[in-house]
């Protein structure tokens, strides 16, 4: 009988240190505004997550540096993903339960920010996507905004510029039917060359395919004069380099996910075309400052990931500042009314968060990346 | 008719890497009767030591294959001594779970040291088509091709003409009766080790190459489709293992070209369970009675 108390009285401990703990993780700071960033930091894929945390980061220390916002400093809490939707949905709820963030700059990748899109709905959390460029991102959702342009805008700006461009008259795609953003941007694709060329292929490979021969020996066949490639650059550049092997004569042409392909597949990129949120040599002061800051501080050049995870947090910031308080409503009507210069372009928003701005086609020639047009939307 | 020649070569140059792969895992099935599913990340560290030598060297192609060869053998061969060799005696399912037990720590030995960012293979094999008439082959894919060739010819000679070879095919036969024989069963277990660790590093080496990316679960899919080609041809068996590694390599190449692309693994994997339930002891495997 004794013991049977002795129990009831540390389960009653127990439960009260649980609550009593859960008490002090769960308050929301009101001296340090917490930004939560998700993203792939490790893996195949990690340099897309690291570039939009360090982005973030730079961002947070300007904004720190001219005395932060509303006299409160910026602190930017990034969780890796890598690139999973499930861990994408566990570094969500840790942001949100555990850090008690007030605004989200993520996820990165479109799948896992789909992931953690009806979740963030539930919770009305102000959300701004650097990156995440699947149509369905936005769709339904009055929270979530994006700084990037969509996967179908994409894709139709990579046909546009291969029809009149290039001059093509037959393309062929090759995409990865486990990406929604290699999905969605292939459709974009086939469905705008087909109203004035021929798709000759639409061929589509699994994540961890690794011999492209056959299909681009079958694909080359047909004679195009443009292959479409929208996929990251771990894939692309195998592809490419199976595409040098066999002595291919096409044009490939790709999305953003392939900024930053001269690092590591300078000679077999050569020559290749991308779609791109941003360009290096773009002469406005604004580009030159963030890169010779991001360069100070990280020792390297800023990729588009980086600039859009930097344009991100600005808005986001900017918006809360302007909000004057942490209140969810507040800070998406004030989101909703961004209009400003950034890195990657003027930005404004549509009624369903879009991004209304221009695209950078990049060419990669002598392992450098350079502008060679940029289409404006709308 | 140009083009189905071209698919063809596609799909022997796949299949050979399967094939060398999947001799080590015969090889070593033949001897102690054990699925080495560590043989994946024999293949892996092949490739990360070729990477490191033909990064912090200047050495050419053939000298940075034989070195990685080398130290493959090494690794090989330790990890029977340390992880196998104590449990010669134990049930085959303890051996089995050890050898899981090997690929998984090999694996994450490489994330640790490696980092999982897939590394980039040095281009060491200068990538250009060669034309044959009309008929292009791209020079990773002849040099997968010949290099496979060459090892498959020396490994048929070395195991049916000399005495080390003599031996493993008496060990493999009967181990006891070899040992009566005076055959050293242990060492020859090792030169088993070592030989099909070599030839999984050749394996893994013109992986690499051919794919240009270096990681540490590079060895997964291949090794297991190895696996797969080594059941497919009669494990145990040598012949079995380049017949069944070639088979895996033209059906891949040939659904991926005329049928889909998205389909391949499927039709593969499906056509290893239509052969198996015709032949369980595979292609070459002959239906013998358990000996008692």
């Amino acid at each position: 009988m004794k013991s049977r108390k002795l129990s009831l009285v540390l389960v009653a401990v127990l439960i009260l240190t649980v609550v009593l703990a859960g008490c002090s993780g769960g308050s929301k700071g009101t001296e340090v505004i917490k930004i939560g960033v998700i993203g792939p930091m490790t893996g195949d894929n990690s340099m897309y997550g690291t570039s939009v945390r360090e982005g973030a980061m730079l961002a947070a220390k300007e904004i720190n540096a001219a005395g932060g916002v509303d006299g409160k400093k910026v602190e930017i809490i990034a969780y890796d993903s890598k690139g999973d939707k499930t861990e994408a949905v566990n570094a969500y709820n840790r942001l949100r339960d555990q850090d008690g963030i007030v605004a989200l700059v993520g996820a990165t990748f479109s799948g896992e920010t789909l992931s953690i899109k009806e979740i963030a709905i539930g919770d009305n959390m102000p959300m701004l996507t650097p990156t995440a460029t699947h149509k369905d991102v936005t769709l339904n959702a009055s929270n979530i905004f994006r700084a990037c342009y969509t996967d179908p805008y994409q894709g139709a700006t990579a046909a546009v510029f291969a029809m009149e461009n290039l001059g093509a008259k037959k393309a062929a795609v090759l995409y990865n039917i486990e990406d929604p953003y290699s999905e969605g941007l292939a459709i974009a694709f086939r469905d705008k060359f087909s109203s004035v060329g021929t798709v000759t292929n639409y061929e589509g490979y699994t994540a961890k395919d690794a011999d492209f021969r056959a299909v681009l020996t079958k694909i080359a066949a047909q004679d195009p004069e443009v292959i479409f490639l929208p996929d990251y650059i771990a894939k692309i550049g195998v592809i490419l380099s199976q595409i040098r092997e066999l002595g291919l004569d096409m044009i490939p042409i790709s999305g953003d996910g392939s900024d930053g392909i001269e690092v590591d597949y300078a000679d077999v990129a050569e020559g290749m075309y991308y779609a791109n949120h941003y360009s290096k040599s773009d002469e406005s002061k604004l580009v030159q400052n963030f890169i010779s800051n991001y360069d100070k501080e990280y020792g390297v050049q800023p990729n588009a990931l980086a600039a859009l995870g930097y344009d991100a947090t600005y808005i986001m910031l900017q918006a809360i500042d302007r909000a004057g308080s942490f209140d969810s409503d507040k800070i998406i009507a004030e989101l909703s009314k961004t209009d400003e210069d950034y890195v990657t372009g003027h930005i404004t928003f549509d009624k369903n968060g879009e991004p209304l701005k221009s695209i950078s086609v990049i060419k990669v020639a002598g392992g450098k990346q350079v502008l060679v047009d940029k289409v404006s939307a709308e | 008719m140009i083009l189905f020649l071209q698919q063809m070569i596609n799909g022997l140059s796949v299949g050979s890497i399967y094939a060398l792969i999947a001799l080590g895992y015969t090889m070593v099935y033949g001897i102690i009767k054990l699925i080495n599913f560590a043989h994946g990340e024999i293949m892996m560290a092949g490739a990360y030591f070729a990477f490191l030598i033909a990064i912090t060297t200047n050495l050419p192609f053939p000298l940075v294959l034989v070195f990685s060869m080398i130290m493959a053998a090494i690794l090989g061969m330790f990890t029977e001594y340390i992880a196998y060799k104590p449990l010669r005696n134990a049930p085959r399912i303890s051996a089995l779970i050890t050898a899981i037990g090997v690929s998984f720590f090999l694996q994450n030995l490489a994330l640790v040291i490696f980092k999982a960012n897939p590394k980039i293979m040095p281009e060491l094999i200068v990538k250009k088509p060669i034309s044959i008439g009309a008929l292009k082959i791209g020079t990773v894919t002849l040099t997968t091709l010949v290099l496979s060739i060459i090892f498959m010819i020396i490994l048929d000679i070395f195991v049916k003409k000399t005495k080390p070879g003599k031996a493993m095919r008496a060990v493999s036969e009967d181990k006891e009766a070899a040992m009566l024989m005076g055959i050293n069963v242990d060492r020859t277990i090792s030169i088993t080790f070592a030989i099909g660790s070599a030839l999984g590093a050749l394996g893994g080496v013109l992986y690499s190459i051919t794919y240009t990316q270096v990681f540490p679960t590079m060895g997964v899919m291949p090794g297991l489709k190895a696996f797969v080609a080594a059941v497919l041809g009669g494990i145990g068996l040598i012949p079995g293992a380049v017949l069944g590694g070639f088979v895996i390599g033209m059906i891949e190449t040939v659904s991926k070209a005329y049928i889909s692309s998205q389909w391949s693994d499927a039709i593969v994997f499906g056509l290893l369970i239509i052969v198996l339930l015709f032949k369980p002891t595979g292609i070459l495997g002959k239906n013998e009675k358990e000996k008692v």
